[in-house]
Parts: structure tokens; C-alpha cells; sequence
């Protein structure tokens, strides 16, 4: 029974902490229609920032600088920031496919970078060191495991009532704009260019608190979690759950992390042993079947964006509560 | 002749080997509702572009009230009264039509990431501010009614009113609508023009491109003639149509029909 506990646990941690790279995602995609084909460079920034600054001395490595945690989180989401605004600098004149390509590259370039150089970021062998918070404390088990849920959640919800006000704000109305016709909008006043970087790096910030979360769960990071798998898994939860709806992003990766976890039992549970050596492709096939599917049959997602409106025109403002 | 509110010094812009517009001087006289006619491919909605900073020219000039505004971004020309419409209508098609006409004014103080949080009673005053003058304006051009609905889904008219309504949020002295009355019915073509005529009793500048002829006797003074990307004619509604050459080199078409 603890067992089940225990892994519930673990499970709602991994995908809450995925929610929240989902809601990242959808400022950039699904409010303001920027294309992030590079959604793990971000990601591994937080991750990588993390541990470094929070971690231990390393002789191998850069790093050990030992900040107290919550600075060494947002150290992590600050390089993340840092990393999407000189990214978007470069390449957010780009429009939607031209823009994906370029992310995807630095996505690429960001894995190799963190691979290679060893005095970095510990090459292939990743950054060690890295002492879980209050472990002293709460010590390894399952109360830390249930304690890191509970601030895991915090973040989430924290996130999700960020965007969902900046979203209804005039702000919000201002990356639809974006969205929908930035020569409009710029013929209106705007400077789309200005705003399009400023929810690049925002969007950027939130997918480095979840690396940065993702990182400190387990204590460790490595080249293998950026690959550009975990980008492919984001977006498809962005997809199925809603794009442009924030509920839905988070329903989204919930889903498909779901999906993901449950595929790979039954593939080790009841697929034949030569086929097990093939379990992840097998998965990535099904990953890319549901996305195709979704595209084709409901392309706005299980929970499509709402109308989102900052002020409605028929009731009066306060019995809004805005 | 009033003092022109915009005026043009050998206007340029070419693509390629064409000219599109190709060294135009005119002037906008301030308080006008200024005609611009021309058959297709003129270069009326390229000089439009260049007007409004959509596109850069290649050589001359372009004043607002005797400031040179050369080369200026669209969303500067915005902030100093330039307002313009688009041929074919440009909503923001998944917001509601009250979001559209919000989003226009400038220097909005929940537009940043942090105004939200920071500064929330200074934008709630805004908020209200704003929603009450976009009803306002959409009761103006009769889109009240649809406020809620979204922008994407109201008719081609009703589309080109709404873009009327937008521009008219930042209060611009002057207004480029590029054909108003195209595609639209009738009646909802009436309302436009009434409510472009009290505007500009009220002050308002507009210069309008159309290819409807009646049009533009009826509303426009002065007019403005081009053919392939020249300012060829520039005078009184009436001498436009006593123009024999004008009439039949460039708008038989129109004025036959």
C-alpha cells in the first residue's frame, strides 16, 4: 500500500513539475503564438543553474557555490531569463517555423555545450554534488518525498494564478494581439518586437523554475535529460490538454505524463522480451500518434482556449472582481 | 487652400524594377476628407504603407504638421495621430470586439509583466477608463451590441467598423481608411459615412482611397488621382469628373458600372 502511496507521490511530483515547463510553454505558444522549438535549453538552464549554484564544491566541474536554495533556484531561472533574451534577441524577428528551427538549434547546441565541456557542467557524467535541501532535516524518505510534492504544488499553483491574471490583464490582450496580427497591433500603437521578447524570456523563466525543481528532485542533472525527447513531451501536452488555456496545460501534462508512465509498464509488463529493448521508441511512436491524432481530430486541444477577456462589455466591472 | 496637416516631398518606393511610387508631392489639407483614386496597382495602398511607416521609402520626404516623420515606426505615427485602416480587415479575430478597441490606447499601464502586480489600482482606473471609452466608441459606430462576441466572426462591415473603432481609441487627427466601402452592404456603408462626416465636423483629417466613384463625389474634397505610382491629378471632386482623360484612362471601368 505505501508502495502505491509512495508512488502516486513520486508521479505527481514529476508531472507537476512538467505543468509547469506546460505552462511556460503556452505564455509563449499558446498566448502570444512564438514558436519555442528549444523548449529543454530553458528547462536545462534552470536545471543546470540550479545545481551549480546550490551545489556543493566540485573539483571536476564548475559550481559548489553552496547558495542557499531559494536564491539558487532563481539564480537558475534568472540564467534561463538571461539565455531567452539573448536567444530572442537573435531569432525572434523570425516567424513561426523559422523561429522553431532556430530554438530547436540552440536546444541542440545547449545539449552539447553542457556535454562537452567538462569544467562546465561535468560533461556526459553531469553535475554531482548537489545536496537536497532540509535533507538533514527531513531526511530521504517518503516525508521528504511528500514535503517536495507539497512545494512542488505550491509552485505549481503559484504559476498557474501568475498567468491566469496576467492573461485576463491588459498584457494578456496585448500578446493576443501579438498573436493574431502583429502588423495590426503595431499599427495600433504596439511594439510587437518589445513584447514578443518579453513573454520569450517570461515563458523562458517559468520552464527554469521547472527545471530547476526537476533538477532538485533528483538531486542530479546529465545531458540525458535534455535531450530534445523532453521538448517533444511538453508540447504534446501542451497540445492534447489546450492550447492558449492554462487549465488545460496542466490537465495536458498530467495526461500524457500519465500516458507516458503507463505505456512503459505495459510495454515491460506484457510486450515480449526482445521488444522490451525497444520500450522508449516504442513510446515516442505512441507520443507522436496522439499529437497527430489531436492535430487532426481536435486540433484546439481537450480543453480549448476560452475567449479570454480582459473586461466584458455587458456586465458591469464589479461584480467582476477585476 | 487650408494648411496641409500631411504633406509628401518626391515620395519613393520601388519593388524591383517597379515603381510603385514614384516622387509624389501632395498635400493633405487639415480638416479634409481627402479622396485618393486610381486604378489598380496606382500605388494608393503602397503610398498608404509609406504614410503609416508600414513600409520605409526609398527617397523623399513625409511631414506631420511640418515635423519630419520619414522612416518612423507604425506604432510611433500611431502615438502622434496617424490612425489607418487596412483593405482587407485585420481583426484580432480571437478576442472580442470590446478587447479590440481596449488594446488601442497607449501607454497602458497594465501592459508590462509586472504592471499587473505592481500597479493594480492605477490599472483598474485605467481598465475603466478605457472599457467605458470603447463602449462608447463602439455605440458610435453601432458595434455596441456585439461587444462580446468575437472579432473574428462578425461580418466583413462590420469588421471594417470595428477597425474605425480602433483607430479611433487613439484619438488620431488623421485617419487612412483603405476602401471603407468595399464589400460592405449598403446600409452599414451609410452609417460609415455618417459617422466619418461627424467626425471630421468635429475636426477630424480623413484621406480615404475607394474605387467607388459616387463615392467619392459625394464625400471627398479634394481629390487625388494616380496611375502607375504618379500623383496625375489633383483638384475638386467636380473637376475630377469634368476630367475627360482622367475619367477614361483610369476609372472608366468605375464610372460606366
Amino acid at each position: 500500500m505505501i508502495g502505491v502511496v509512495s508512488y502516486l507521490v513520486f508521479f505527481a511530483t514529476t508531472a507537476s513539475i512538467l505543468a509547469i515547463a506546460v505552462l511556460g510553454l503556452n505564455l509563449q505558444w499558446g498566448n502570444t503564438g512564438l514558436f519555442n522549438g528549444g523548449v529543454v535549453a530553458f528547462f536545462g538552464a534552470g536545471a543546470y543553474g540550479t545545481l551549480i549554484l546550490g551545489g556543493m564544491p566540485q573539483g571536476a566541474h564548475l559550481g559548489g557555490f553552496a547558495l542557499f536554495y531559494p536564491l539558487a533556484l532563481l539564480g537558475g531561472m534568472a540564467l534561463a531569463g538571461l539565455m531567452a533574451w539573448i536567444v530572442g534577441l537573435l531569432t525572434l524577428r523570425l516567424r513561426h517555423d523559422y523561429l522553431a528551427i532556430a530554438t530547436f538549434g540552440v536546444a541542440v547546441a545547449f545539449e552539447n555545450l553542457v556535454r562537452n565541456a567538462e569544467w562546465l557542467a561535468g560533461g556526459a557524467k553531469g553535475v554531482r554534488g548537489f545536496e537536497r535541501p532540509l535533507r538533514a532535516m527531513l531526511g530521504d524518505g517518503f516525508l521528504y518525498n511528500l514535503c517536495f510534492l507539497a512545494v512542488v504544488l505550491l509552485a505549481l499553483v503559484a504559476t498557474y494564478l501568475f498567468l491566469e491574471r496576467l492573461v485576463a490583464s491588459p498584457f494578456g490582450r496585448l500578446l493576443r494581439a501579438i498573436r493574431e496580427d502583429e502588423e495590426a497591433a503595431q499599427s495600433l500603437g504596439k511594439s510587437p518586437a518589445g513584447v514578443r521578447l518579453t513573454a520569450f524570456v517570461t515563458g523562458s523563466v517559468i520552464l527554469g523554475l521547472s527545471g530547476g525543481l526537476y533538477g532538485t528532485f533528483y538531486a542530479f542533472v546529465s545531458p540525458q535529460d535534455v535531450l530534445p525527447t523532453l521538448t517533444f513531451q511538453i508540447w504534446a501536452m501542451l497540445i492534447v490538454g489546450g492550447s492558449g488555456n492554462n487549465r488545460g496545460a496542466v490537465f495536458g501534462a498530467f495526461l500524457i505524463w500519465g500516458a507516458w508512465t503507463a505505456s512503459g509498464w505495459a510495454l515491460s509488463r506484457f510486450a515480449p522480451v526482445e521488444a522490451q529493448l525497444y520500450t522508449g521508441s516504442v513510446q515516442f511512436v505512441l507520443i507522436g500518434a496522439v499529437i497527430v491524432g489531436m492535430l487532426l481530430w481536435r486540433p484546439r486541444g481537450l480543453l480549448p482556449e476560452r475567449l479570454v477577456v480582459s473586461q466584458r462589455g455587458k456586465t458591469p466591472l464589479a461584480k467582476q472582481g477585476v | 487652400m487650408a494648411e496641409a496637416i500631411l504633406s509628401t516631398h518626391a515620395l519613393s518606393r520601388s519593388f524591383g524594377p517597379l515603381k510603385a511610387v514614384d516622387a509624389v508631392s501632395l498635400n493633405i489639407p487639415r480638416g479634409s476628407i481627402t479622396g485618393l483614386i486610381g486604378p489598380n496597382g496606382a500605388g494608393k495602398s503602397t503610398l498608404f504603407n509609406l504614410l503609416t511607416g508600414a513600409l520605409k521609402p526609398d527617397a523623399g520626404t513625409v511631414l506631420l504638421d511640418g515635423r519630419d516623420i520619414t522612416g518612423d515606426a507604425p506604432n510611433a505615427l500611431f502615438a502622434q495621430g496617424i490612425g489607418r485602416t487596412f483593405q482587407i480587415p485585420r481583426p484580432f479575430a480571437r478576442m472580442s470586439v470590446l478587447e479590440n478597441a481596449m488594446l488601442a490606447p497607449t501607454g497602458q499601464t497594465g501592459e508590462t509583466v509586472v504592471g499587473p502586480f505592481l500597479f493594480r489600482s492605477r490599472m483598474r482606473d485605467q481598465e475603466r477608463r478605457i472599457r467605458q471609452k470603447a463602449l462608447d466608441v463602439l455605440e458610435f459606430v453601432t458595434l455596441a451590441p456585439l461587444a462580446d462576441h468575437p472579432a473574428g466572426k462578425i461580418s466583413g462591415g462590420q469588421m471594417k467598423l470595428l477597425e474605425l473603432a480602433r483607430v479611433l481609441m487613439g484619438d488620431p487627427a488623421l485617419i487612412l481608411l483603405d476602401e471603407p466601402a468595399a464589400g460592405v452592404n449598403p446600409k452599414l456603408t451609410e452609417t460609415l459615412i455618417g459617422r466619418i462626416e461627424e467626425l471630421n465636423r468635429q475636426g477630424t483629417t480623413f484621406v480615404i482611397i475607394e474605387h467607388d466613384m459616387d463615392f467619392v463625389m459625394r464625400h471627398c474634397e479634394p481629390v487625388i488621382a494616380m496611375a502607375q505610382g504618379s500623383v496625375v491629378f489633383q483638384g475638386t471632386a467636380d473637376e475630377a469628373m469634368a476630367n475627360p482623360v482622367l475619367l477614361d484612362a483610369y476609372l472608366g471601368a468605375t464610372a460606366n458600372a
